[in-house]
C-alpha cells in the first residue's frame, strides 16, 4: 500500500509556466527609500506614505515568529525585490482591449479568460500579477449596484475616506511580523465596499499570480460590508515553477457591519515545490475579519499549494449574536509543510462559531491544525463547535493538532471533536475491486473526506476544488 | 469461464492454497465449504488480486485470459465480482457516486457509453428496491453507518448493477438474520441466467437451502478434498468436516 500510495502522489504542477512579460522590477533590498518608492510609484497621498512608514519602523523592531510547526532556512529579506510590475502596466489600460495580450494569454492558461468573463455571468474578476492589479472586469455593472470593487491602489486615491476609516482596523500595522512587512510594502490588492442593505449582484473574485523571479508578493485586500449587506468573494492563487523559494505575505481584512454577511472563499494553489522539496512559495498570510452585531463571516479555504503555509483566517465576534465560520481543507504532499487553522474570538453575547478543518497529508509532508477559541468574560451564551479531522496517505507524513481553548465565561459551550484516519488498504481494494483505478479511488476517498467543506464553496468552485485535489494527489498510489 | 490449475498461494509467508484446481462453466453455481482456516476466503482474495496474497505457482484462466496478469481493476472490469465478508465504509463518498463510477468503468471496458446521471439514478433506485434497501441509502456514504445486513444487501445491489460474469460471495451469509438471508439469496437467484457463474463461499449449509448449488466442494488444508452435488452440503451438516480433513491430509 505504501508504495502504491507513494506513487499516486506524484504529479506535475499544471500552473507552473512563466510568462515572458517585460517587467519593471525594483532591485533587491528593503529600506525606507523602497517604501517611499512604492508609495510614489502608486502616486499615493501623504497619509498613506506615513501609514506605511509607521509599519516599516515597527517591522524593523520585530522578530520573525518561530512557533509554527514548520522548518525552513532563514529568509534574507534584503535579497528580495519588493516591487515588480509588468511594463505594459505603466500606461494603465482603460479597458480589456488595451491590456497586453501576453498577460491575457497567461490568464487564459490559468483558466480565467478575462474576455469570456463577460459571458460567464456572475463572476467579476480582479487579477493581480506580481504586485499590480491588471484589470477589473464587470466594473460597470457593479457600480450600478453601488458596489465598489477595484484595486486597492485606486481606492486609496478615489475613496480615501473609506480606506482611511477601515484600513488596519482589523489587522493593525504591528499585528505580527509579516503583517507589518505587508503594511509597509504592499503594492496592490483588492478593495470592496458593499453599501447598506445591498446584496452584491455577483460573486467577486481575485486571481493572484506571482510571475517574476525573486520577488515577494504582498497584496492587501480590504472588504467592507456595510449594514445589512451581503457579499461572496473568492480568491485563487498560482505561481510559476521556480527552484528558488518565493515569498508571499498577504493581509486580508474583512469588516462586516451590523447584520452584514461576508463569505470569503480561497482556492490556493501556489507552487508547492518539486518532489524533492526544492522551490515553492512561502505563504505567510494574515487574514482576519470583524463581525459587528448579527453579522456573519465565513472563511472557506482549499489549500493545496505552497511549500510552507502559515495562515489562520480568524473572526473577531465583537457584536452580539454574530457568527464566525471556518471551513478548511489543507492538502500537503511531497515535502510541503502547513501550519494552518483559525482563531475565533468571542466578545459579544450569544456569539457562535463553527470550525471544520480537514487536513490531508501525503508523501513526506507535515500538516498542522492550530486553532484558538477564546471566550471573553462578557460573551454570555457563546458557543463553539470544532471538528478537526486528519487523513494520512502513506506512512511517511505527519498530522498534528494544536487546539487552544480559553474560556472566561462559564455560560459558554465549547465542543471539540478530532479524528485521525488513514486511507486504508481495504478501502482502496474495495474501490479497485469495483473497477476503479487506484488514483481515481484515492481521489474519491479524499473528496469524500472533504465533502463537508466543499459544500460551503460556491458551486463552480467546489467542482474546481475537487479537481485540484485530484491533480495534487496524482501519483500518490500506483 | 474460469479454469484454475494447480494454484498455490501464500499469505504472510504461510502456504494457504496448495495445488488447487477448479473448473467452472458458464451458468454454474459452485459452493465452497470447509472448516476455518481451510483457505476459503483466500481463494476469493487471490482471484480478485487482493494485495498481500502471493501466488507462487499455478494458472488461472478467466474468459480465456490469464487472470493473474491483470490488475485488480482490470479483473473487475472483465466481470469478476467479489462480495465482501466485511464491507468497509468510505465516509463522505455517496453510494450513488461510487456506484456510478464503478458502472461507468465496467461499461467503458465493454465499449459502452456512460449512462446519463438520470438513467443511472433510475436504475439504482429500482435495484435498491430489489434488495429491500431504501433508495435513501444511495445518498449516504458507502456503507457509512450501515448495519451488517444493510452492508451485505448493498454488496448484492452493487453486484446487480455491475452485471458481472463471475460472482464470488465470500461468506455473505455471516451475521445475517433469516430475513436478510432470504433477500440476499433472492437477489442472487434473480441473477442466475444460465450464463453467469457463482462461487458461493460459506460455512453453513443454511445458505444453500436458498441458493441451490450445482456443485459443492470441500476445501481443507488449501485443496479441494471432495466434490459432490447439493446433497454433499447436507452430509457435511450432519457429519462435520473432520472425516474429510483426514482424507485431505
Amino acid at each position: 500500500m505504501t508504495e502504491q500510495v507513494e506513487s499516486l502522489i506524484r504529479k506535475d504542477y499544471s500552473a507552473g509556466f512563466h510568462t515572458n512579460i517585460e517587467s519593471d522590477t525594483l532591485k533587491p533590498g528593503l529600506d525606507e527609500d523602497v517604501v517611499r518608492f512604492i508609495s510614489a510609484k502608486k502616486e499615493e497621498p501623504e497619509w498613506m506614505l506615513e501609514w506605511r512608514l509607521k509599519a516599516f519602523r515597527a517591522w524593523q523592531e520585530m522578530e520573525e515568529p518561530t512557533w509554527a510547526h514548520v522548518h525552513y532556512p532563514t529568509i534574507n529579506f534584503q535579497a528580495l525585490s519588493y516591487y515588480s510590475a509588468p511594463k505594459s502596466m505603466a500606461d494603465k489600460p482603460k479597458s480589456l482591449a488595451e491590456v497586453d495580450p501576453e498577460l491575457l494569454d497567461m490568464y487564459a492558461k490559468l483558466g480565467i479568460p478575462l474576455h469570456e468573463q463577460e459571458a460567464l455571468a456572475g463572476v467579476a474578476v480582479d487579477a493581480v500579477i506580481d504586485s499590480v492589479s491588471v484589470v477589473t472586469t464587470y466594473r460597470a455593472k457593479l457600480e450600478e449596484a453601488g458596489v465598489i470593487f477595484c484595486p486597492i491602489s485606486e481606492a486609496i486615491k478615489r475613496f480615501p475616506e473609506l480606506v482611511k476609516k477601515y484600513l488596519g482596523t482589523v489587522v493593525p500595522q504591528k499585528d505580527n511580523f509579516y503583517a507589518a512587512l505587508n503594511s509597509a510594502v504592499f503594492s496592490d490588492g483588492s478593495f470592496v465596499y458593499i453599501p447598506k442593505g445591498t446584496r452584491c449582484p455577483m460573486e467577486l473574485s481575485t486571481y493572484f499570480r506571482i510571475n517574476e523571479m525573486n520577488t515577494g508578493q504582498f497584496e492587501r485586500t480590504l472588504i467592507v460590508a456595510d449594514e445589512g449587506s451581503y457579499v461572496s468573494y473568492l480568491e485563487g492563487c498560482t505561481a510559476p515553477m521556480r527552484d528558488e523559494n518565493q515569498l508571499h505575505a498577504a493581509v486580508v481584512e474583512l469588516v462586516a457591519l451590523d447584520d452584514a454577511q461576508i463569505k470569503y472563499s480561497t482556492v490556493q494553489n501556489w507552487y508547492p515545490g518539486d518532489k524533492e522539496g526544492k522551490g515553492g512559495i512561502y505563504n505567510f498570510v494574515t487574514k482576519r475579519g470583524i463581525c459587528h452585531r448579527n453579522a456573519r463571516i465565513s472563511w472557506t479555504q482549499v489549500e493545496t499549494g505552497s511549500a510552507i503555509t502559515w495562515k489562520y483566517p480568524s473572526c473577531i465576534l465583537k457584536g452580539d449574536n454574530s457568527v464566525g465560520e471556518f471551513y478548511s481543507v489543507a492538502l500537503t504532499n511531497n515535502f510541503q509543510q502547513a501550519d494552518t487553522g483559525t482563531k475565533m474570538i468571542h466578545i459579544g453575547k450569544n456569539t457562535r462559531s463553527t470550525i471544520v478543518a480537514k487536513g490531508i497529508s501525503a508523501g513526506r509532508s507535515q500538516s498542522a491544525y492550530r486553532g484558538l477559541v477564546r471566550i471573553n468574560a462578557g460573551a454570555e451564551g457563546a458557543r463553539n463547535y470544532t471538528q478537526c479531522d486528519s487523513l494520512l496517505i502513506g506512512d511517511r507524513c505527519g498530522a498534528h493538532t494544536f487546539p487552544y481553548i480559553e474560556s472566561k465565561n462559564s455560560s459558554a459551550q465549547i465542543e471539540h471533536e478530532a479524528t485521525t484516519s488513514k486511507v486504508s488498504d481495504d478501502q482502496l481494494f474495495l474501490c479497485q475491486q469495483r473497477g476503479l483505478d487506484a488514483e481515481k479511488a484515492v481521489s474519491m476517498i479524499v473528496n469524500g473526506f472533504c465533502r463537508e467543506v466543499f459544500k460551503e464553496l460556491p458551486m463552480e468552485f467546489a467542482v474546481e476544488a475537487g479537481k485540484l485535489l485530484e491533480v495534487s494527489l496524482e501519483g500518490s498510489v500506483g | 469461464m474460469l479454469e484454475i490449475h494447480n494454484l498455490n498461494a501464500r499469505v504472510e509467508g504461510a502456504d494457504i492454497l496448495r495445488n488447487l484446481s477448479l473448473s467452472i462453466k458458464p451458468g454454474e453455481v459452485h459452493a465452497i465449504m470447509g472448516p476455518n482456516g481451510a483457505g476459503k476466503s483466500t481463494l476469493g482474495n487471490v482471484l480478485s488480486g487482493r494485495p498481500g496474497y502471493e501466488v507462487t505457482s499455478g494458472e488461472v484462466l478467466f474468459n480465456g485470459k490469464n487472470l493473474l496478469e491483470l490488475e485488480i481493476e482490470e479483473r473487475a472490469r472483465e466481470g469478476l465480482f467479489l462480495a465482501f465478508q466485511y464491507p468497509v465504509e468510505i465516509p463522505g463518498v455517496t453510494n450513488m457516486e461510487f456506484l456510478k463510477a464503478s458502472v461507468d468503468a465496467r461499461r467503458k471496458h465493454l465499449g459502452m457509453s456512460d449512462l446519463s446521471s438520470f438513467d443511472f439514478m433510475k436504475l439504482a433506485r429500482e435495484t435498491s428496491k430489489k434488495v429491500s434497501l431504501d433508495p435513501a441509502f444511495l445518498k449516504r456514504g458507502v456503507n457509512e453507518g450501515f448495519s451488517g445486513g444493510e452492508k451485505k444487501r448493498n454488496e448484492i445491489m452493487q453486484m446487480m448493477l455491475l452485471e458481472p460474469n463471475l460472482c464470488i460471495l465470500d461468506e455473505t451469509d455471516s451475521g445475517l438474520d433469516i430475513d436478510a438471508l432470504q433477500v440476499v439469496a433472492a437477489g442472487v437467484n434473480a441473477m442466475r441466467d444460465g450464463k453467469r457463474s457463482f462461487i458461493v463461499v460459506t460455512h453453513y449449509q443454511r445458505l444453500l437451502d436458498y441458493i441451490v448449488p450445482d456443485f459443492v466442494h470441500v476445501l481443507a488444508a488449501g485443496r479441494i478434498v471432495k466434490t459432490g452435488g447439493k446433497d454433499l452440503a447436507l452430509e457435511l451438516e450432519a457429519r462435520g468436516y473432520a472425516w474429510l480433513e483426514d482424507e485431505g491430509a
